[in-house]
């Protein structure tokens, strides 16, 4: 599997991260380094194998539809960078 | 009574019969923390005066406490919620994030009489086996200052090695409990999955990751477990069982149990010292009364590619909240929303933990997704399906923690791929959902600790600590503590120069 800093940009745009040209350079000799390691799964036959997401079949957790107190919202976004008290803010994204 | 030597148990026990406060504890550990954490970097965050005001106010209840840990000092990673309490995963994104509740974990930790002492330091958001990518500076092993104390629950096995607090709380996604316990010489526990809830861990890897006990022996690990575990309505992923019963379980009695000894887990690549303590270990328990068997098992190649992968997907999913809008840090200066994000992640993401969302992401796109995140999602199954056929011959598995003891710092981020191969003994363990524990067995030729690592079947929690407390009956490297061994070179060195031991 070949690596090269195209490949790098786009998923570095998919993850919402910038990489400066020097750590993206670096960044993309290690990704190969790593991707090319994880090639040795191809080595194996899993031609009849289901994937397993999880170990235990626990499917459809459900609870009963009962209303519940949920977190405050002063708290939760006392947390938050920029908050109005009622909201979070973030710049405009509609015009 | 010196504190510092009991475990968890006898202190409580201790606080239960009145022979020692609870704030006379808290003020031990407390004393014990400001006089050697400059040098282990342990905390990121230290609650002392509310550590001191509860131990004040539990005491009332400590006669007739249910709990066999009430009173005794603690602490937990920094990835476990804590309401008011500074949560940061030792990242600068979550900035100083204070929670507006608590973990599952940490509410049951508090109805069970702990005093916690703060948060532990660890690799950011838990991506790392050697605690040195934190946000807030690596962690040092109190054995050897100059070595790192494993990840990514580094701090909290250097905590509990240096005697500040008696046991703590981890989460091990990869091994993040059992190898820095092994580094540390400390006791550490990963419970099956499912069985500890996960409500208010920060996530990375949520099909793998689990909470989990670090502790001085199997005893105390048993008795935190008794606490922590239970199905909880919060945690989709949390299981029903019997809970409650691993302390009063322990016996030590191995007669009859058949240890099985994966003879690919012995190969190359392991460390002949550290291979030598853990066969020991078969030895301790065969003159206990269990069996030895050796069984192939045949998948050990793959199981640090397909743990990576499935890691670095799930993390690369879990880690799109942090976007600088509803917690923690955000970056000053941006142009728009799309900026907003990116400046923010970017600048608040350490070069490791970036590292593993492009992996992560690159798994998951669109064109790689079937060769690499679906290939090691079969190739789960099939190490899921090698573990089942290891128990049908045997009770459990005796492995090596890792290939070898405490490296030194700065030796492993010079290569990420090295540092993803340590964790070939514990990575399989979460892919299939099992428990398993990890035990001081023995020490290198530099005084370094080496552990020892029982997995069982799911559930299989009461043998593992069960067969640990035999072995811990018959020996004492889980009482020994950083620093003797200084002390033991001094009256060596002077016994060889001919004069009066030190």
């Amino acid at each position: 599997m070949n690596i090269n800093t195209e490949m790098v940009d786009y998923i570095a745009e998919l993850s919402r991260l910038e990489l400066q040209t020097g750590e993206k350079q670096a960044m993309t000799a290690q990704l190969e380094q790593i991707i090319a390691y994880m090639d040795v799964l191809s080595k194996l036959d899993t031609k009849d194998v289901e994937p397993m997401s999880h170990v235990f079949p626990v499917k459809n957790v459900l609870r009963e539809d009962e209303v519940e107190p949920s977190q405050d919202r002063a708290e939760l976004l006392a947390g938050a960078p920029v908050p109005n008290g009622e909201a979070f803010l973030v710049p405009k994204a509609v015009d | 009574m010196v504190l510092r030597e009991l475990t968890a148990l006898e202190l409580g026990a201790a606080i239960k019969k009145g022979e020692v406060s609870v704030k006379e504890a808290a003020q031990a550990a407390l004393d014990s923390l400001s006089a050697q954490d400059k040098a282990l970097n342990a905390f990121i965050t230290v609650t002392g005066e509310q550590a001191l005001d509860r131990a004040e106010k539990l005491q009332d209840g400590a006669k007739d406490a249910q709990s066999p840990l009430y009173g005794v000092p603690m602490a937990i990673k920094d990835n476990i919620c804590t309401r008011g309490v500074k949560t940061s995963c030792a990242s600068k994104i979550l900035g100083d994030f204070a929670p507006p509740y608590d973990a599952t974990v940490a509410g049951k930790l508090a109805n069970a009489g702990a005093v916690s002492l703060g948060k532990l330091n660890m690799d950011e958001f838990a991506m790392g086996s050697t605690s040195e990518t934190s946000f807030y500076g690596p962690v040092k092993n109190p054995w050897a200052l100059d070595r790192v104390p494993g990840g990514s629950s580094g701090g909290a096995a250097a905590a509990v090695a240096a005697g500040i607090g008696w046991y703590a709380i981890g989460s091990d996604t990869g091994g993040s409990i059992r190898q820095p316990a092994s580094y540390c010489g400390v006791t550490g526990m990963k419970p099956t999955y499912g069985t500890v809830s996960r409500y208010g861990l920060i996530a990375y890897a949520s099909s793998l990751d689990q909470i989990g006990p670090l502790g001085r022996d199997a005893a105390d690990c048993a008795a935190i477990l008794d606490v922590l575990q239970g199905r909880d309505p919060k945690d989709g992923t949390s299981l029903d069982g019997q809970y409650g019963t691993l302390l009063n379980g322990l016996t030590g009695d191995v007669r009859g149990l058949k240890i099985g000894l994966p003879v690919d887990c012995y190969g190359d690549g392991l460390d002949e010292e550290v291979k030598a303590a853990v066969l020991a270990v078969a030895d301790v328990l065969k003159a206990r009364g269990a069996e030895v068997v050796e069984l192939p098992f045949p998948v050990m190649e793959y199981v640090v590619p397909a743990y990576y992968i499935i890691a670095a997907a799930e993390a690369s999913s879990n880690l799109s909240r942090f976007d600088g809008v509803k917690y923690g840090w955000r970056a000053q200066e941006y142009e728009g929303l799309h900026d907003l994000y990116c400046k923010t992640r970017t600048q608040g993401f350490g070069s490791e933990v970036k590292q593993r969302i492009l992996l992560g992401t690159f798994a998951l796109s669109s064109g790689y997704y079937d060769a690499y995140y679906r290939k090691a999602l079969q190739v789960k199954a099939v190490i899921k399906d090698a573990f089942d056929k290891a128990f049908q011959q045997c009770g459990l598995l005796l492995t090596p923690v890792a290939p070898t003891t405490a490296p030194k710092l700065g030796e492993s981020l010079c290569d990420p791929l090295q540092m993803y191969l340590s964790d070939v003994y514990t990575v399989p363990v979460n892919l299939a959902g099992l428990p398993g524990l990890s035990m001081p067995c023995g020490f290198d030729s530099k005084g370094l600790p080496i552990g020892a690592q029982l997995i069982g079947p799911h559930f299989g929690e009461g043998t593992l600590l069960n067969a640990a407390h035999g072995f811990q009956s018959d020996t004492g490297y889980h009482k020994r503590r950083p620093g003797e061994n200084v002390r033991r070179d001094a009256h060596r060195a002077s016994l060889q120069k001919g004069g009066e031991p030190a």
